[in-house]
């Protein structure tokens, strides 16, 4: 690797001068991409900033509205041996579960996937449908975006010079709310998303879907919102007519790029199966809490 | 820039001067000498230089030695004891679940995070655990049948004890 400094500020204030001291300064969190792409030349910054040892940056909280606040830089790991969080959102911590392997999992984290600013991040659609709110801290103080405006194309996010992802807020899960997520790979484990779809959705007191969220990754440059897919779920039941306005909403959302993943064609149409499938786990969950 | 970091090893507090660039991997090696962690593909994908920080298995060619401060590292050569194989490695030679050797390091190391968190793992689960440690000599199989039965070992040595 070629030279840089590092930092491992143990607050918010000296994490953010040592990010805004130099243009090339990156985060470090867990580091499953970071290092790779530093020992692969693909960047190569003045200053390394460690932030694990910032207060809030690794942990999880519940809030006192009754949602969960999850520092950036909390391992995928202790996501999913937390107590209640992988019962209470269950999409959001599968996503980050299925990137990499058990050592991956021992470091990667939902702020470094987020900032990777990969269009196939595992976790990036679990936490858009999940309705997430980014804590971002940086020279002009403290700001909250939702997590679909941090990716604008693929490497690249909407922080400011000197800003990092301190925390994500989510909401206060009710009663009969659920959420899923689902990538298709062509093999079980250590695999890049050809498609990934999140679904969150909650159920009003007649069992029909009161809200719903749909996040599909790999079909465009970012990680996507679809606002009419998770339309077409509400007030219903996950009917055929729902469900095929989901698949056709989730299809009319891509803009994917043909490679050696998958073609155009294959991904737009997986897009809709899987927003279906993730949608009936999602459904599934939530009448069974 | 030399950064001072301070670790314990296999239980042994260790000490040592690293460049910000220098990883884990590459201090145990060259710093430390302990040269039973691999590098394979040095991009987190084959498992051959896992190693045990706080508890928790990592890839140790994706960490900075410096993020090391004050961590507690645990490497297959602390696996034995009093000359004395831990029963992981027994199994592994019983069973003869390798043959060139070199992911054999990380796949002890793996297995023993697993067992450590997971005393009775199902074939599934300990097949699933170790997908980040790549074998090309053995197809995985033996690989699998000795961790089921150390898993085994390890229970009855417990309820011995």
């Amino acid at each position: 690797m070629a030279q840089f400094n590092y930092v491992a500020p143990s607050s918010v204030d000296e994490a953010i001068s040592a990010l805004a001291s130099a243009p090339t300064a990156r985060v470090l969190a867990g580091g499953t991409d970071l290092i790779v792409q530093m020992k692969a030349g693909r960047v190569r910054p003045a200053t390394v900033v460690d932030v694990k040892r910032v207060p809030g940056a690794v942990g999880i909280q519940k809030a006192a509205d009754g949602g969960y606040v999850i520092g950036a830089a909390t391992s995928g790991a202790v996501l999913g041996e937390h107590a209640t969080l992988p019962r209470d959102w269950p999409g959001v911590v599968e996503a980050a579960n299925l990137i990499g392997s058990t050592q991956v999992q021992g470091r990667a984290s939902l702020g470094g996937n987020l900032c990777n600013a990969s269009p196939a991040a595992d976790s990036v659609p679990g936490l858009i449908a999940a309705r997430a709110v980014c804590v971002i801290v940086g020279p002009a103080g403290r700001r909250e975006a939702p997590v679909e405006t941090i990716q604008v194309s693929p490497g690249r996010t909407s922080l400011q010079p000197g800003e990092f992802v301190l925390e994500f807020r989510l909401p206060p899960r009710p009663k009969r709310a659920s959420d899923a997520y689902l990538r298709l790979i062509p093999r079980t484990e250590m695999d890049i998303a050809v498609v990934g779809a999140g679904v969150s959705l909650a159920l009003g007191d007649d069992g029909k879907i009161a809200e719903a969220h749909v996040s599909l990754g790999a079909v465009a440059p970012t990680s996507l919102l679809v606002g009419p897919a998770g339309a077409a779920l509400v007030g219903g039941k996950l009917d055929e007519a729902s469900l095929a306005a989901l698949d056709a909403a989730a299809r009319a959302a891509c803009n994917p790029i043909d490679d050696k993943r998958g073609t155009i064609d294959y991904r737009t149409k997986i897009a809709g199966v899987l927003a279906r499938r993730v949608a009936t786990i999602a459904y599934a969950r939530a009448e069974a809490r | 820039m030399k950064l001072h970091v301070s670790t314990t090893v296999n239980g042994d507090a260790a000490e040592f001067l690293t460049d910000p660039g220098t990883t884990l991997l590459d201090a145990l090696r060259d710093e430390l000498g302990l040269t039973g962690s691999k590098e394979g593909c040095g991009s987190g994908d084959c498992g051959a230089c896992s190693v045990i920080v706080d508890g928790r298995l990592v890839c140790s060619c994706l960490m900075l030695a410096a993020e090391a401060e004050g961590k507690r590292i645990e490497t297959i050569e602390g696996l034995a004891r009093h000359g004395e194989l831990h029963p992981i490695q027994q199994k592994f030679l019983e069973h003869a679940a390798l043959q060139c050797g070199f992911c054999t390091p990380g796949l002890i190391v793996a297995s023993k995070a697993l067992l450590d968190a997971n005393p009775d793992p199902t074939e599934e689960e300990a097949r699933y655990w170790l997908a980040g440690n790549l074998c090309r000599c053995t197809g995985y199989d033996k690989v699998i049948r000795a961790v089921l039965d150390a898993a085994a070992e390890l229970r009855q040595e417990r309820r011995v004890a």
